[in-house]
C-alpha cells in the first residue's frame, strides 16, 4: 500500500511523485490534501494533492524539502512506501458546487507561489476540463523554481510567470504581476492565491485594494488533520476556525494571516534540530 | 461469617519517581493479594454491582472463580460481557458503578473490582493464555464500524460472536481510537494493554482498516450502497476541542488538551526519537477539571514542567475520578480551585508568557444541580505560564451527519440515537460520545454492545 512512483526532483529541494492509494484517489476532489508518516516514529504532517488518477489509482504529491520529514518523503525511492496516507482532506474547492452557467460567467485568476502551483493544478484541470478558461500566475525565486507551468498551458490555462530575479517572465513578485495585470485591463472576478502565507497576506491585500474576491487555501500545522486536536486554528473574520474541517479554503481578505504565521512558527526551533539529526542520518545511510 | 478483613491496595510507583517516568502508575493486585480481596466479596443474591456496569459483567461470578484461585475461569466469566478487561480494569469510574454500589460500600469499602478484573486480565496475558470465546458460524452478513475506540471496539467483538463479518474504519493510523490517542501511557499502556486486547478482538474475526476517514475517503452512503454492508455503527468519538474564546486563546503555547495528548500519546513525542515535537514549557496552567485535564497536567509534569490545574469550582466538584485527582496531587501537580482565566498575554513572537484569571465563588445552583460560579469582583490576578492546556471539553465532528443524508443531530450537534443505538437513518447505528458527547470508555462500550444486539435484531427482521 501507498507505493512510491516516477519519484523525481522537480527543482532545487523540490520533488514529485505518485503514490498508490485508490481509496484516496477514488475521492479526492480539486482543494483537498492528504495527511503522511514516513516510519513508525514519522510525525503526521498535511501536503496538498497536486493530482489524483481514479483508474491508476494513485495521487500525485509535489514535496519541498523544509524539515525533517519532508526531508525523509523527499529520500524516498521509487518502489519504498509511505506508513501511511490518509485522505483526502479538507473541503473540496467551492467551485465544483457551482452551477455550469455561474462557472462559465466567472473569470478566475489563480495566483501559485513556489509549490502552491501544485494544489492549483488541480482547480485549473478542473475548470480547463469542462472548457472554462482561467488565468494563472506562477511565481518563483528564479525560473528554475516555476513549476508546473507547461502542464498548465497543456491544459489551455493562460499562464503568466513571474520570477524574483527577472529570469523568466516578469521581473517582481506575484502580486507585481497581477497589479499589472489588472492595470492592464484584465477583469477577474475571483482570485485563488496558494502558496506561501506571506505571499496570500500580499494577495489579499491588492485584491482588496481592487475589491475582487479572494480565496487563500491555508497550510497551517495539522497533527490529526480530522478536527480532533485543534492544532490548526486560525482566525478568519474574527473566529477561530480549523483549518483541517473548516478549511482548508477561506476568503482571504477575511484571514488573519499575521496570528496564522505566528503559529507556523511555533515549532520552528525544534524543527531545526530535528531537520540536522535528520540530514546527518541520511547521510550516513548514504555512506 | 468471615472476619472483616480490609480493602486490600496495590502498590504503586512512587510518586517521586513516577512523575518523571512514562511507567504504570499502579502496580495490580499480587495473586495473594488478588485471592485475599475477592474473599470480601460477599457473592450478595442481587448484585447491585452487576446492575450498576455498563456492560452488566457478572462481577460476583468471576471474582467467586478467583476466591478459589482460578483465573481462567474469572477471565472466562468476564468474556462472556467485556472484551476489554485490563482496559476497563484501569480506567473505568468504578467508584460511582460497580464498587459505588457494592453492599460492603454502605458502611465500609467497596470489594475493589476494576483492580480485581484488571488483575484477572494481566495475569492470563502473564500466563499467554486466552479465552476461548465461543464465535458463531458466519452468517454472511457484513456490517461496518466507524471508529475503532471503545464503541466500535465493543460493537465489532459482539457482532463478529454473532456471526457477522465485521469491519472497523479507523480514520488515525493507530487502532483504539481514545484509548490510543488520549489515554496516557501511565495509565493505560499502549503495547501490553491496549494492542493486546485489541488483538482479542481482532481474533473474532474482525478486520480494521486504518487511515480511513468515513465522510471524506469514503461515505456511509457508499459503504452501503456499493461495498453491500447492510448496516452501519458510527463510534466515530467525540470531536472537536472546545475553546474558551478568550483573549490571546491563539497564541504560541496555548493547545487544546487533545492536542497536547494526542502528541504525547499517539505520535509518541515524550520520547525522543519521535518525529513529532511537543512544546512543554517550564510553567504549564492546564485549564479544566475533567480526567483529560488531569491526563494533561500529570504527562506535562512528567515531561518536565511545573504544573497548575486552574477550575472554577471546588475540589468536591472536580469531574474528573477521585483516584486521577490524587494521583495528580501526589505528584505535585499544584491545583487552583475557584479560578477562572480572562486573557492570555504573549510576547512579540506570539508566545505565551502569562494568564490572567479571576477568582469565582459559588453561588445557586444551575439547571444540572451544580451550583454557578460567579467572579469575584477585583480578583484579577496574573499567573506566569508559558503553555496554557485547555481542557474544556468537545463539540462533535460534523463530518459524517454533513456527509450522510438523513441522518440528524440534536441541540448540541451530537447524533441522534434510541437507546439501543438506531440513528434516523435505516440501517445506522450509534453508539458512544458521538451520541452522548464526551462521557466514559465503558459507556462508550455499553452503547456499542447494545447497538450490536439491535443491528443483530434488524438484520435479521430485514432478511426474514
Amino acid at each position: 500500500m501507498y507505493k512510491i512512483s516516477e519519484h523525481k526532483l522537480l527543482a532545487p529541494c523540490i520533488y514529485g511523485m505518485k503514490v498508490y492509494a485508490p481509496r484516496v484517489a477514488r475521492a479526492a476532489q480539486p482543494g483537498q490534501f492528504v495527511i503522511v508518516r514516513v516510519g513508525e516514529n514519522g510525525e503526521r504532517i498535511p501536503l496538498t494533492i497536486c493530482d489524483y488518477d481514479r483508474e491508476a489509482g494513485t495521487i500525485t504529491l509535489v514535496v519541498q524539502i523544509i524539515g525533517a520529514s519532508s526531508r525523509k518523503i523527499c529520500a524516498l525511492k521509487d518502489g519504498d512506501s509511505f506508513t501511511d496516507f490518509v485522505g483526502p482532506l479538507g473541503h473540496p474547492s467551492e467551485f465544483i458546487y457551482e452551477s455550469e452557467e455561474k462557472l462559465r460567467s466567472t473569470s478566475r485568476l489563480f495566483v501559485a507561489g513556489g509549490v502552491g502551483a501544485a494544489p492549483v493544478y488541480p482547480q485549473v484541470k478542473w475548470l480547463q476540463e469542462r472548457g472554462i478558461q482561467t488565468d494563472v500566475i506562477i511565481g518563483g525565486k528564479t525560473k528554475d523554481y516555476i513549476l508546473l507551468a507547461s502542464e498548465m498551458r497543456k491544459l489551455g490555462a493562460r499562464v503568466h510567470i513571474a520570477t524574483d530575479d527577472g529570469s523568466e517572465g516578469f521581473n517582481g513578485l506575484v502580486t507585481g504581476l497581477l497589479e499589472k495585470l489588472v492595470e492592464e485591463g484584465h477583469h477577474f472576478d475571483q482570485v485563488i492565491a496558494i502558496g506561501p502565507m506571506i505571499m496570500m497576506k500580499f494577495v489579499a491585500l491588492t485584491t482588496k485594494k481592487y475589491g475582487i474576491p479572494t480565496i487563500a487555501s491555508l497550510n497551517s500545522l495539522m497533527v490529526d488533520g480530522t478536527g480532533m486536536c485543534g492544532a490548526c486554528r486560525v482566525t478568519v473574520g474574527g473566529q477561530t476556525r480549523f483549518t483541517c474541517v473548516d478549511g482548508p479554503e477561506f476568503d482571504a481578505h477575511q484571514v488573519d494571516f499575521d496570528g496564522a504565521m505566528r503559529r507556523s512558527a511555533m515549532y520552528r526551533e525544534m524543527e531545526k534540530k530535528k531537520d540536522c539529526q535528520c540530514m546527518e542520518k541520511l547521510s550516513q545511510e548514504s555512506k | 461469617m468471615a472476619v472483616k478483613i480490609p480493602r486490600v491496595y496495590p502498590q504503586e510507583q512512587d510518586p517521586k519517581v513516577r512523575s518523571t517516568n512514562f511507567e504504570e502508575v499502579c502496580y495490580g493486585f499480587t495473586s495473594e493479594e488478588a485471592i485475599l480481596e475477592a474473599s470480601r466479596c460477599l457473592d450478595c443474591k442481587n448484585p447491585r454491582c452487576v446492575q450498576a456496569c455498563p456492560v452488566n459483567v457478572q462481577i460476583p461470578a468471576f471474582i467467586r472463580e478467583l476466591k478459589k484461585g482460578d483465573v481462567e475461569a474469572a477471565a472466562a466469566v468476564i468474556a462472556r460481557d467485556s472484551a476489554l478487561p485490563a482496559i476497563c480494569g484501569r480506567v473505568c469510574p468504578q467508584e460511582t458503578q460497580c464498587e459505588g454500589s457494592c453492599v460492603l460500600g454502605i458502611k465500609g469499602e467497596a470489594v475493589s473490582i476494576g483492580k480485581l478484573e484488571r488483575y484477572t486480565a494481566d495475569t492470563m496475558r502473564a500466563m499467554g493464555k486466552k479465552v476461548k470465546v465461543e464465535v458463531q458460524p458466519s452468517n454472511g452478513h457484513k456490517v461496518a464500524v466507524i471508529g475503532s475506540g471503545p464503541a466500535g471496539l465493543a460493537c465489532a467483538g459482539e457482532l463478529a460472536t454473532r456471526g457477522y463479518t465485521v469491519k472497523i474504519f479507523e480514520a488515525l493510523h493507530t487502532a483504539g481510537g481514545v484509548l490510543s490517542y488520549g489515554i496516557p501511557e501511565f495509565r493505560l499502556p499502549k503495547e501490553k494493554v491496549v494492542v493486546a486486547e485489541i488483538q482479542n478482538v481482532k481474533d473474532l474475526g474482525v478486520e480494521i482498516e486504518t487511515n480511513v476517514i468515513v465522510g471524506r475517503t469514503v461515505t456511509i452512503d457508499s459503504l452501503m450502497e456499493e461495498d453491500g454492508y447492510e448496516a452501519v455503527f458510527v463510534g466515530s468519538g467525540a470531536g472537536l476541542p472546545n475553546f474558551m474564546g478568550i483573549e490571546g486563546e491563539n497564541l504560541n503555547g496555548v493547545v487544546s488538551a487533545n492536542e497536547f495528548l494526542t502528541r504525547a500519546n499517539l505520535m509518541h513525542a515524550y520520547q525522543s526519537d519521535a518525529d513529532t515535537p511537543i512544546y512543554v514549557g517550564h510553567r504549564v496552567v492546564v485549564v479544566g477539571g475533567g480526567n483529560v485535564a488531569m491526563d494533561a497536567a500529570r504527562t506535562a509534569k512528567r515531561l518536565g514542567a511545573d504544573v497548575t490545574v486552574v477550575y472554577r469550582r471546588t475540589e468536591k466538584e472536580l469531574p474528573a475520578r477521585v483516584e486521577e485527582v490524587h494521583h495528580a496531587m501526589e505528584e505535585g501537580i499544584n491545583f487552583s480551585f475557584l479560578t477562572n482565566p480572562t486573557a492570555i498575554h504573549g510576547d512579540e513572537k506570539g508566545f505565551v508568557t502569562s494568564i490572567t484569571c479571576v477568582k469565582m465563588e459559588l453561588g445557586e445552583p444551575d439547571e444540572g444541580g451544580r451550583r454557578r460560579p460567579m467572579v469575584i469582583e477585583g480578583s484579577q490576578h496574573d499567573i506566569d505560564a508559558d503553555v496554557v492546556i485547555m481542557s474544556l471539553g468537545t463539540s462533535p465532528n460534523p463530518l459524517i451527519k454533513m456527509t450522510t443524508p438523513g441522518l440528524e443531530t440534536g441541540r448540541r450537534g451530537t447524533l441522534t440515537a434510541t437507546a439501543d443505538g438506531a440513528t434516523t437513518r435505516e440501517g445506522v447505528f450509534a453508539g458512544g460520545d458521538a451520541v452522548t458527547g464526551a462521557a466514559t470508555v465503558i459507556l462508550a462500550m455499553g452503547a456499542g454492545r447494545r447497538a450490536a444486539a439491535a443491528i443483530d435484531a434488524y438484520i435479521q427482521e430485514k432478511n426474514k
